[in-house]
């Protein structure tokens, strides 16, 4: 991977290189950079299979981390470009002119996360919610249990038990 | 009779390249398949434009059932997920639980024993069985033949009957877990497993007979469907929809894991990338399993540790850290990639399903042009799972 990392750093910026497995690194870039690095691992180095594209909330460094993993199945090795961008301007350009499946990832990422891709088909339309109106829930900020004691009621007739009182109660009546 | 479309009712493309449907002009009619209905796999839907009996836009629609496995997962510490992730995938469960084990015991720098990673083999190979067998009932009853799902559903029951003795449970084994396998194989296994083999490839013979050989499933399904082979890697396909293309994607071979090295295979592949094709590879591909586990149950080591020494799991924190781990299931490659942050709790979990782009990007592109009654077998030869999509 390091003679990857080398040619690519004379063409893009990149950060520290994380070999995590021989087959297996991550790298981080600008987010401008980032086309042009997809391009030329795709068309020069053969990274032809967009395995996902997925994000990751760093809440307390208030930046959202996309990944962007690549796989050359001839050469057995995978790549995973990272792109950190701010939460409060959570934009990117999108890559389904790259790898149309890409579209998908992106309607996921519009959703959950709040990420915007200007451009990418469908990338407004609902995927799994539908009439959402709070934050995205697959940010860090989003509090499930809050939400779901806000929004859905307790079904009557539920009762909690402490399982030691109860045997106390069943095994010896009277005296619990 | 040959069913010759009428050109003169399809679409004008506007000049962004999209259709120009107008529905009110009475040409077209959107149709819903699913998500309740008998020619749809699992709980999603799609929705079709149809132009007369042929569909000329088709849309996934997914979410039927989400509950949130990734942002549960990052309120629960790594013990906590473990009996989470099986429930992505009933009919494959098992790895779910093998790519989330292989990711924390990475990033953990855990080494699991020799003996737990013949076991994981083994229980994947039985999984992607039962999933192949669950697919043969599903492929040849969305074109109405009802009795094959019957026949795979029975020895499907009998590989349920060696997991249950194995592991204690027939769906949801909960067996995987970071460091290594519950348990090694109770006595006998071997004798009864060989029998359960046996009477898989009796059945599998049958099917061959009844449903390969049969002129109504080779009619609807030769040259339909077909997976042009620039597509795969334009929308990420992979496993036997990849290699019925002709493209010999198989993660076991491309980077092998647990014991696959020392194990004797080559991927199954087939040429003509049509619905027939695929089911034939998944034919093979079943039979190869069959011959693993035997390999498997040959060469495996009887003794030995079961579990790697794993710190208090009440307390385990894992540095920070991410990593990918992949394997071929029975559709395709299935992935985890985890994001660590020191604490006690994954940062991110993201599972990467073969379903996901198969049943969304390459599926809306398949579908058009298709007649409504091969919509069905289409989707189902598409192997796909909608939990992996909506996760």
């Amino acid at each position: 991977m390091r003679e990857i990392y080398d040619r690519l750093k004379h063409l893009f910026p990149l950060g520290e290189l994380t070999e995590q497995r021989p087959d297996l690194a991550f790298v981080t870039l600008p987010a401008e950079f980032l086309r042009s690095a997809l391009l030329h691992l795709r068309d020069q180095e053969g990274f032809t299979h967009l395995v996902l594209l997925t994000a990751v909330d760093w809440l307390e460094d208030g930046q959202f981390q996309l990944t962007y993993l690549l796989s050359n199945r001839t050469q057995a090795r995978d790549i995973g470009l990272r792109v950190m961008i701010p939460r409060d301007a959570a934009t990117m350009e999108g890559i389904h002119d790259v790898w149309p499946t890409a579209a998908t990832y992106q309607r996921e990422l519009r959703e959950m996360f709040g990420i915007d891709f200007p451009g990418s088909p469908g990338v407004n339309d609902d995927f799994i919610l539908e009439g959402w109106h709070d934050i995205p829930p697959y940010r860090r900020d989003f509090d499930t249990k809050k939400y779901a004691e806000e929004n859905f009621s307790q079904r009557p007739g539920r009762a909690t038990t402490d399982p030691a009182q109860h045997m106390k109660e069943q095994l010896y009546p009277g005296e619990a | 009779m040959v069913y010759t479309p009428d050109r003169s009712q399809y679409p004008a493309k506007k000049p962004d390249g999209t259709l120009d449907i107008d529905l009110a002009s009475g040409k077209y009619l959107k149709l819903w398949q699913g998500p309740n209905h008998p020619g749809i796999t699992g709980n999603m839907s799609v929705e079709l434009t149809v132009c007369g009996d042929e569909v000329v836009a088709g849309k996934t629609h997914v979410g039927y059932l989400h509950r949130g496995f990734e942002k549960l997962m990052e309120r629960r510490t790594f013990i906590q997920c473990f009996p989470i992730v099986c429930r992505i995938c009933v009919p494959e469960p098992d790895f779910n639980e093998y790519c989330y084990a292989a990711a924390v015991e990475e990033l953990a720098g855990i080494q699991v024993p020799v003996r737990a990673n013949w076991i994981r083999t083994l229980i994947l190979e039985m999984g992607r069985i039962n999933s192949f067998m669950m697919y043969f009932g599903g492929q040849a009853g969305a074109l109405g033949q009802g009795v094959i799902g019957q026949w795979t559903t029975y020895v499907r029951d009998l590989m349920l009957d060696r997991f249950e003795e194995l592991t204690g449970a027939r769906i949801y084994h909960m067996f995987i877990l970071p460091g290594g396998v519950r348990d090694g194989l109770p006595e006998g296994f071997e004798q009864r497993m060989e029998e359960t083999l046996r009477e898989i490839e009796s059945t599998m013979k049958d099917v061959y007979d009844v449903m390969f050989c049969n002129a109504v499933f080779k009619k609807r399904t030769v040259g339909v469907g077909v997976i042009d082979p620039s597509w795969i890697d334009a929308y990420g396909v992979t496993g036997p929809n990849a290699r019925g293309a002709g493209v010999a994607k198989d993660v076991r071979k491309d980077q092998p894991y647990l014991v696959y090295p020392e194990l004797d295979f080559e991927p199954v592949i087939g040429h003509d990338s049509d619905i027939f094709t695929r089911a034939d590879v998944r034919r093979r591909d079943a039979l190869a399993s069959v011959d693993l586990i035997r390999q498997i149950l040959a060469k495996m080591p009887r003794t030995g540790a079961l579990m790697a020494e794993v710190p208090n799991v009440l307390h385990w924190k894992i540095p920070r850290g991410e990593t990918y781990i992949r394997g071929e299931c029975s559709r395709g490659e299935y992935g985890y990639y985890l994001v660590t942050d020191g604490s006690g709790y994954p940062r991110r979990v993201n599972v990467r399903g073969p379903s996901y782009t198969h049943a969304m990007a390459l599926l809306e592109r398949m579908i058009v042009n298709l007649n409504i009654s091969d919509v069905a077998a289409l989707m189902v030869s598409l192997h796909t799972y909608p939990p992996e999509i909506e996760r």
